[in-house]
């Protein structure tokens, strides 16, 4: 977060050199902790990266057709078939909870420990409902028969790359879900305030002793969220849209 | 507010009970010694096993190993070599000591995840270690795992060393995750007052750069490791496609063989500079100590390690000329693995142009330094002709290319591992290596890889295939393989045992040595201006350090010393090696 006395634009290159290079720290008025997110999420990117490169690459080499996504992620509500409307449903779940998260996050920044907290938490239960359905899902494909190693339905690469990255995506939601519980509850307990802090200041090496960047664990915890989506938005659409 | 500030007013906290300190610390300069005492234990047992094939090759039939063993000892020498040695000591090891020192910040910025990384990291060398005593013994792939036979029956190790092979990378990964991100944030966001990125010494713009490296290539190898791990226990068809072994039908069908080695190699070739570029930093810091002079070009050297690392994204299929890929790939590989060579080379200039005309003392981190420099080299001139296609396809899978990569990412960083540990164990005791056993050591060593590795070229070129585990009644290998083949071993043999003098320095010093006082070697970078030797928890006493020019202000007139230390305000000499004055 830039203060607003940096100059403008247009002597941005200039002023980025000489922040890089500069003593102390690259990125000014930036935590280390933020920055560490920051740099575990580039290299979290080449892991899913990675996962959706083999996928593609599996989903050309194998010799038997492919399932249609369409039809294998539909459910029959009342009657209609409806295709993808899960994963719609979880989709649009998932991009609500960035929204209440990003509330969150500008609550924290105003030091409104409880609505921060309570935004986190309503974050977390959309996040755990989206795993439940998940969960709902996984439940559904396996009464069908798809297997990691073979279904009715095609290439057995499909329930291969379907299990191993849903559930790689899934970990990283569940994980997130744990850490925004255990952030929302310091944050409402006010473990970030300053005057707990200065008390904590020697044996606590995870908190910033800053007044103004009290909150920004917010911030960091909000980064890993949206990731986890944008992650999602990818996955869904190489892989449920394709 | 910047780190350097917290961590001034930050109240030291010193462990105090024997477990904090020693076993379960956070203390970065513990934690690199942990790893590094790990290292070379578990280098020690690869050092062994090569012994062991060294034999079979040379003298078959004396030692009782059959194909299978052999298999197995090959496969773990180069796994561990490459990744729990190589990898783990200059990160680990170098990274974790040096870096907090070098730029100037009291520890790591996140000590605990520090201290974590090591933890995790013994973890997946004991899962390693234990697949030599689960039946079936270790796998026996080779140490690039291909698939399918690396899962397939008839391989050594397919029933559970396999699986420890990939468990143990996968925990690997998660403990060099956790130690890099630590390494590049603290360079990036904890440096002390004055200490921009262009006056940081090259061995931490080498480790940097590594790092980075490290946090973008070893995804590819947790998703292979993941797929193969998948192929072999639940039976998904990742990596397999449809066959016959041993005269049955698999059950895997229509997956991508080639996909693992696209995934393994744009893992494995940033791996060699991953390993490669922290040694490129610490020589050129050896060097410039030992010649008395400024290191020749710094910002290009900088450069130049910045370039390598984003090179070696794009060289990875030059590892797969013969993997049947679409030969308008190799084109593509072939032309950017020679662009590589460009700074590469620029390095080396850099480093012979320092050396030129400087103050050259022949002491024991020097001469391995300029040993590092001729290895490299060599190792680097045959890299020319694998990595062009026509010249790469004869000589693949020929012990031309062991020679190659023994000589380039073998031999070479492990005399810079040696050279290093001479050159800082004096900060990391107080006390000095024993002079005369360190440069029997060298000569040694030093002699012996290259009656090791020159022979081999020769080898390469008669066609002699890498990986066979027997050469007898072969027609088309000449008497003069065979005679060579025992000389190899000899040579190795000797050379094996004579790390014993190394070792047995280590520990002798460590009690016995001579005092070293603070800068044995009168450097000027940072790291040898903390308050003790060696340096006390939190590295610097209550200020951090400040610092006013750059690390490598040697042979300056008019002066006592002959150099002047990073934190020198002595205005009356010309900064000479200050690149960014203006910038603080």
């Amino acid at each position: 977060m830039y203060s607003a006395t940096e100059p403008s634009t247009n002597k941005s290159t200039r002023h980025l050199v000489s922040d890089w290079s500069s003593d102390k720290d690259a990125f000014k008025n930036i935590s280390w902790g933020k920055a560490m997110m920051w740099i575990f999420l580039l290299s979290d990117t080449f892991i899913f990266g990675s996962f959706l490169t083999g996928y593609m690459t599996v989903r050309m080499s194998t010799t038997t057709p492919w399932p249609n996504p369409s039809e294998v992620f539909a459910l029959t509500i009342a009657g209609h078939h409806i295709p993808l409307v899960l994963i719609a449903i979880m989709t649009f779940i998932l991009i609500t909870s960035s929204g209440t998260m990003a509330m969150a996050v500008n609550f924290g920044y105003r030091a409104d420990k409880k609505k921060a907290a309570s935004l986190m938490i309503v974050t977390a239960l959309l996040g755990a409902s989206f795993v439940g359905m998940q969960a709902f899902e996984w439940t559904k494909l396996i009464e069908e028969g798809v297997r990691p190693w073979g279904n009715p339905m095609g290439a057995p690469q499909f329930g291969a790359c379907f299990f191993m990255i849903t559930g790689f995506h899934g970990l990283h939601v569940s994980v997130g879900v744990i850490y925004l519980l255990i952030v929302a509850s310091k944050v409402w307990r006010g473990h970030y305030d300053i005057t707990k802090l200065s008390q904590n200041m020697t044996n606590d090496n995870q908190e910033n002793t800053n007044s103004a960047k009290n909150y920004q664990i917010v911030e960091i915890t909000g980064l890993y969220w949206h990731f986890v989506d944008l992650v999602w938005v990818f996955i869904f659409a190489f892989f449920y849209l394709w | 507010m910047a780190y350097a500030e917290d961590a001034e007013r930050q109240v030291l906290h010193e462990p105090k009970s024997y477990w904090t300190k020693y076993v379960w610390s956070q203390d970065h300069k513990v934690i690199a010694i942990q790893y590094s005492l790990t290292a070379i234990t578990v280098g020690l047992i690869a050092l062994v096993l090569s012994g062991l094939m060294r034999m079979q090759l040379g003298f078959p039939g004396v030692l009782d190993i059959n194909a299978s063993e052999y298999y197995q000892y090959m496969t773990m020498h180069g796994m561990i070599m490459v990744i729990y040695l190589l990898t783990a000591l200059f990160l680990g090891g170098f990274g974790n000591y040096l870096i907090p020192l070098m730029v100037g910040a009291r520890d790591m910025v996140f000590p605990y995840v520090n201290m974590l990384s090591y933890w995790v990291y013994l973890l997946s060398v004991l899962i390693l270690i234990s697949s030599f005593f689960v039946p079936g013994g270790p796998t026996g792939a080779g140490w690039t795992l291909y698939p399918p036979q690396a899962i397939s029956e008839g391989t050594p190790g397919t029933e559970w060393g396999i699986i420890l092979m990939l468990v143990s990378l996968i925990f690997f990964i998660v403990a060099a995750t956790m130690g890099g991100l630590n390494y590049v944030t603290t360079v990036l966001q904890a440096r002390t007052h004055g200490m921009t990125l262009m006056r940081m010494p090259l061995s931490v713009w080498g480790i940097f750069t590594a790092t980075i490296l490290a946090l973008l290539a070893f995804p590819a190898l947790f998703v292979s490791g993941v797929m193969m791990l998948l192929d072999k226990t639940i039976g998904t068809s990742f990596f397999m496609p449809e066959m016959m072994s041993l005269g049955t039908q698999m059950s895997h069908s229509g997956g991508s063989p080639v996909l693992f080695q696209h995934l393994f190699w744009f893992f494995g070739h940033p791996e060699v500079y991953i390993v490669a570029l922290p040694a490129f930093g610490i020589i050129s810091d050896i060097i410039s100590v030992h010649a008395r002079k400024i290191i020749f070009g710094y910002k290009m050297m900088v450069w130049a390690i910045v370039a390598i690392g984003g090179l070696s994204f794009i060289v990875w299929a030059h590892h797969m000329y013969v993997s049947g890929m679409n030969p308008y790939f190799g084109f593509f590989f072939a032309t950017t693995t020679l662009i590589i060579a460009v700074p590469t080379a620029l390095k080396v200039y850099n480093w012979i142009l320092t050396l030129w005309q400087g103050d050259i003392h022949f002491t024991v981190p020097m001469l391995f330094a300029l040993a590092f420099i001729l290895t490299f080299l060599v190792g680097g001139l045959t890299g020319l002709f694998l990595g062009n296609v026509v010249v790469d396809i004869p000589l693949s899978d020929t012990y031309f290319v062991v020679a190659h990569f023994h000589m380039v990412m073998g031999v070479a960083p492990i005399l810079v591992i040696f050279g290093a540990i001479y050159h800082w164990y004096p900060k990391i005791t107080g006390r000095m290596l024993n002079d005369t056993i360190g440069k029997l050591h060298f000569w040694i060593t030093f002699l012996g890889t290259y009656l090791i590795y020159f022979p081999m070229h020769y080898l390469g070129i008669q066609g002699m295939p890498r990986r066979y585990f027997s050469f007898e009644g072969l027609e088309f290998i000449s008497q003069s393989a065979y005679i060579l083949n025992q000389f190899i071993t000899v040579v190795a043999i000797i050379v094996g045992i004579s790390q014993v003098l190394f070792i047995y320095n280590l520990i002798h010093s460590f009690t016995k040595g001579k005092p070293s006082g603070n800068n044995p070697w009168k450097a000027a970078s940072l790291e040898w201006c903390t308050p003790d030797t060696p340096p006390h928890h939190g590295n610097w006493g209550p200020k951090l350090p400040v610092v006013y020019r750059g690390a490598y202000d040697y042979s300056i007139p008019g002066l006592t010393d002959d150099f002047v230390s990073q934190t020198s305000t002595n205005a009356s000499v010309g900064i000479v090696s200050d690149i960014e004055g203006e910038g603080s």
